[in-house]
């Protein structure tokens, strides 16, 4: 069939005040550290995330952000292979981690995991484990036995972590000791021990109040310079605070999340290039 | 109906029997033990002899009879349980697990006379022409399988043991192994752990104590079974000197001579019996304390979005 | 310092970053291959699980099923050598026994587990675990107390002091099945005809016990279940007999019993008799067990 006329014809608009004062966007240099090109995530059959494409930069801050329900946390456990376990997920489409596809057969996933971090919604410590312990269950189950690289890299991870001088006297205490936003202090400095190329945050103040949740954003914020972060949010102002780059997601018809726009945080909250966006960022839904 | 008062005293009288049944039960096999202590004092417990005719009761053969079986059962049960339980959990596709567990329950419920049977009338043909000469051939110079080969006896009381405690073990520790929340789970795959690394490090230590509690109702159910080890262990007074030899456990003590035991011989197997209740009270207390204790700290796994 | 903030190799955290994964590479084939093994054992466990458990199933089918006539389910036991016995005895015995403990047992084990479910005082805290430590117990130690409680005190064996031993032995487990399924009867429910004025009493038995049932009957089949494949206490306790006896008050058959002692004769009529009892017995009890299952499912899903 032939599609009819348009109803609405295109409206042409000139060059409008907005050029005068463009918003930087640039493109970073170098290559991307990882790169997602047509993503798609299927469960038995159906899709949550359809064909989404975009880079991430070495040493930046990308945050995924959407209403609930748009896929953000669903594209995330693609991006460290994450849905492996579930017998019915697919993910199709490339995604590059250094020039590399992180989903060719070649590729280990636990290997994979250990360069590609995730930190998640809740604080997850292992409970059976000391506050040590957990700091170093990631080199342990990497294969590193050498107690001065663990003692190392524990150390440093904490300290990043901001939790160094809090537990440095309490290192074999039970994690669950921790109050809640220590704890997921805890999990980010367990995630960085293992000295990852990229931290996947998945909502990590979801269960935080809102102290703890600052300083979590504070962390966020200074983390950068150690490991490229993709964090989700579903909170704007997070997003607006923490990131440098977004990814702004949305349900499609058919309940598949898809990408609305991609752009610099400053552009994506004040000069969205397409209206859904300026809606959600404006809190018109979602 | 009933005033609400009246109510809560019908529900409280039915506990208080409940109860009292219990302690009439305890009460009971005390009394009716006590001549066995007033008459020989206590040393026959731990003595050799068991010769009611010449006035000698040594529960020690079927003391060590009792821990014997339990021990050869437990060395298979709780490996082979342990690991059915992880795959059951863990392991097997989704849409194979409830069936199968509902199959592991199911068996929990075969009477143990039929596993009796099956001990005595094939199994220990089988132990006796094949599986026997072949561990004396391989393990003899352990000590272990001397003496003659004999079907039943030691060795295949506590094989049979096995076969029933396993269900329990399995159905109980997989229970508590599913309940370590997918959080940690994630967290140690996301860390770069194996699939061995997720249960051994993350995994059996969080269900460590209900696994514990498994173990010790298992090992509760192997102290006191009856039938099926009084049809395959012999039924010799004798201590084992090998683990092909036929013994006796102090449960199949009290069913192969409750028939002709009177007076002092009698109360002597009451004792045997309060022995047993005791084992059965610590074993299980035990037990339950480990379970529950598990099951309200175990979180609640909330599926992640 | 700042001089060199561009030198990858000066910064100790990338520096860290090479060591490590320079060892999870390493350590990746040896890591995998542990994991496969220990990942495989655990196959081979539930293989080696599975494998005498469907061996006595399949046994007790293929021994069984031969020993089934028409004499098997009417005729009373013979003795060796003398054709066409068969264990309507022990069926008798074993419905008669199944039968006394479970009128007796479900009207008090209902009771207890109301009070457990609807107290929640030290005093049910004890009973409840009482009830838990009994449901462990070894149940030659219970067939004991029957001989001592019953058979003692009435002067002889007789099916009454096996239901006794068998009741006493079903009981904990009602309790608790009972508790459980009462306890999982919405509070809404009780709570809406609570502030209607209706009476404890009636609420339970209008609204709080008809929203149980499914669970209850459930907890009794399985109770009876395991009853009636009880072999220890009724060793002590019903002693056995050859012939027909309707009278609760005497020495009857069971069907352990009958498996237990025919078992041990090196007769292969008596041997084939003792398999056919084996599999009536364990029809009968997984039919028990799987039905509950299914009843509990089907009133479960009536009730939507």
């Amino acid at each position: 069939m032939i599609d009819p006329i348009p109803a609405v014809p295109h409206l042409e608009e000139g060059a409008g005040p907005g050029t005068a004062e463009e918003l930087p966007d640039p493109e970073p240099a170098g290559d991307p550290v990882m790169s997602l090109q047509g993503v798609t995530v299927a469960f038995a059959g159906r899709k949550a995330v359809r064909d989404v494409s975009f880079d991430v930069h070495v040493g930046e801050i990308t945050a995924l952000i959407g209403p609930s329900g748009s896929g953000k946390t669903t594209l995330l456990r693609a991006l460290n292979r994450m849905h492996d376990t579930v017998r019915t997920a697919s993910v199709t489409g490339t995604v590059l981690l250094d020039g590399t596809d992180i989903y060719a057969p070649t590729t280990d996933p636990t290997l994979l995991r250990s360069r590609v971090g995730m930190v998640f919604q809740r604080p997850n410590p292992f409970p059976t484990m000391s506050i040590y312990e957990n700091a170093v269950a990631g080199l342990r189950f990497n294969g590193v036995r050498k107690k001065a690289l663990l003692d190392e890299a524990a150390e440093s991870a904490l300290v990043a972590a901001v939790l160094w001088d809090s537990v440095r006297d309490r290192l074999n205490a039970h994690a669950s000791t921790l109050s809640g936003g220590e704890q997921q202090r805890l999990c980010i400095a367990r995630a960085l021990a293992v000295e990852p190329e990229v931290l996947l945050m998945d909502e990590p103040t979801s269960a935080l109040d809102p102290i703890a949740t600052k300083r979590i954003e504070e962390l966020v914020g200074e983390l950068k310079h150690r490991v490229t972060i993709i964090i989700v949010t579903h909170n704007m102002q997070q997003a607006m605070r923490v990131s440098d780059r977004c990814a702004f997601l949305l349900m499609g018809e058919d309940k598949a999340g898809e990408l609305i726009e991609f752009g610099s945080t400053a552009k994506l909250f004040s000069e969205p290039s397409d209206p859904r966006t300026l809606d959600y960022v404006n809190g018109r839904f979602g | 109906m009933f005033p609400d008062g009246a109510y809560r005293g019908l529900l409280a009288v039915a506990g208080a029997v409940f109860v009292a049944l219990v302690a009439w039960f305890v009460v009971s096999l005390i009394v009716q033990a006590r001549p066995a202590f007033s008459t020989l004092g206590f040393s026959w417990i731990v003595q050799k002899v068991w010769d009611p005719g010449h006035g000698k009761y040594g529960l020690l053969p079927f003391i060590l009879g009792t821990i014997e079986t339990t021990a050869i059962a437990l060395v298979f049960a709780v490996p082979i349980g342990l690991g059915t339980a992880l795959a059951l959990a863990y392991l097997v596709p989704h849409r194979l697990r409830a069936g199968l567990g509902t199959a592991v329950e199911l068996l929990a419920a075969v009477p143990s006379v039929v596993y009796g049977l099956w001990g005595l009338i094939v199994l220990a043909p089988l132990f006796r022409d094949h599986v026997e000469p072949a561990l004396t051939s391989v393990l003899g110079w352990t000590g272990l399988f001397s003496g003659p080969n004999e079907g039943v006896g030691l060795l295949l009381a506590g094989i049979i043991l096995f076969v029933m405690v396993l269900p329990t073990m399995v159905a109980i520790s997989r229970d508590v192994l599913a309940v370590v929340p997918v959080e940690q789970v994630e967290g140690a795959m996301a860390l770069g752990a194996t699939r061995w690394q997720v249960l051994r490090k993350v995994v059996v230590p969080g269900a460590r104590t209900g696994l514990l509690g498994a173990f010790t109702l298992a090992t509760g159910r192997a102290l006191g079974e009856t039938v099926a080890v009084a049809l395959v262990i012999g039924n010799s007074p004798y201590v084992a000197h090998s683990v092909k030899s036929a013994a006796a456990t102090l449960a199949s003590l009290i069913v192969n001579n409750f028939g002709e035991a009177t007076g002092t011989q009698l109360s002597v197997l009451f004792a045997a019996g309060l022995v047993l209740l005791v084992i059965g009270i610590c074993v299980n207390a035990l037990a339950r304390v480990l379970v529950r204790n598990t099951a309200r700290s175990g979180v609640t796994s909330v599926a992640v979005a | 310092m700042t001089t060199l903030a561009f030198d990858p190799s000066a910064d100790p955290n990338l520096v860290r970053r090479r060591k490590i994964q320079n060892v999870a590479a390493a350590s990746l084939g040896r890591r995998k291959v542990y994991s496969r093994i220990a990942i495989g054992i655990c196959w081979v466990s539930l293989a080696l699980a599975i494998v005498p458990l469907v061996a006595v199933i399949a046994y007790v089918v293929a021994k069984g099923l031969p020993a089934w006539n028409i004499d098997f389910f009417t005729q009373s036991t013979t003795p060796e050598g003398i054709p066409g016995g068969g264990v309507w005895n022990a069926i008798v015995g074993t419905v008669e026994i199944g039968v006394i403990a479970t009128a007796v047992t479900v009207p008090i084990g209902l009771l207890c587990g109301l009070f457990l479910a609807e107290s929640d005082g030290r005093i049910a805290e004890s009973v409840r675990f009482t009830a838990d430590v009994m449901t462990g117990m070894p149940s030659i130690t219970i067939g004991i107390f029957g001989y001592i409680a019953i058979v003692r005190n009435t002067g002889g064996y007789s099916a009454l002091a096996g239901a006794f031993a068998i009741g006493f032995i079903m009981l904990p487990v009602i309790m608790r099945a009972g508790e459980t399924a009462i306890r999982g009867v919405p509070h809404q429910l009780s709570e809406a005809a609570l502030a209607l004025g209706a009476r404890r009493a009636t609420i339970a038995r209008r609204v709080v016990v008809p929203a149980a049932m499914p669970g209850i009957i459930t907890g009794v089949l399985l109770a009876v279940a395991r009853g009636l494949g009880e072999t220890a206490p009724l060793l002590l306790t019903i002693f056995g007999n050859q012939y027909l006896k309707w009278n609760p008050t005497k020495p009857i058959e069971a069907l352990p019993l009958a498996i237990y002692n025919n078992s041990s004769q090196p007769y292969a009529d008596l041997i084939q008799i003792a398999w056919g009892a084996a599999l009536l017995l364990m029809v009968v009890v997984l039919v028990l067990s799987i039905g509950s299952r299914v009843l509990a499912t089907v009133l479960q899903r009536e009730r939507r």
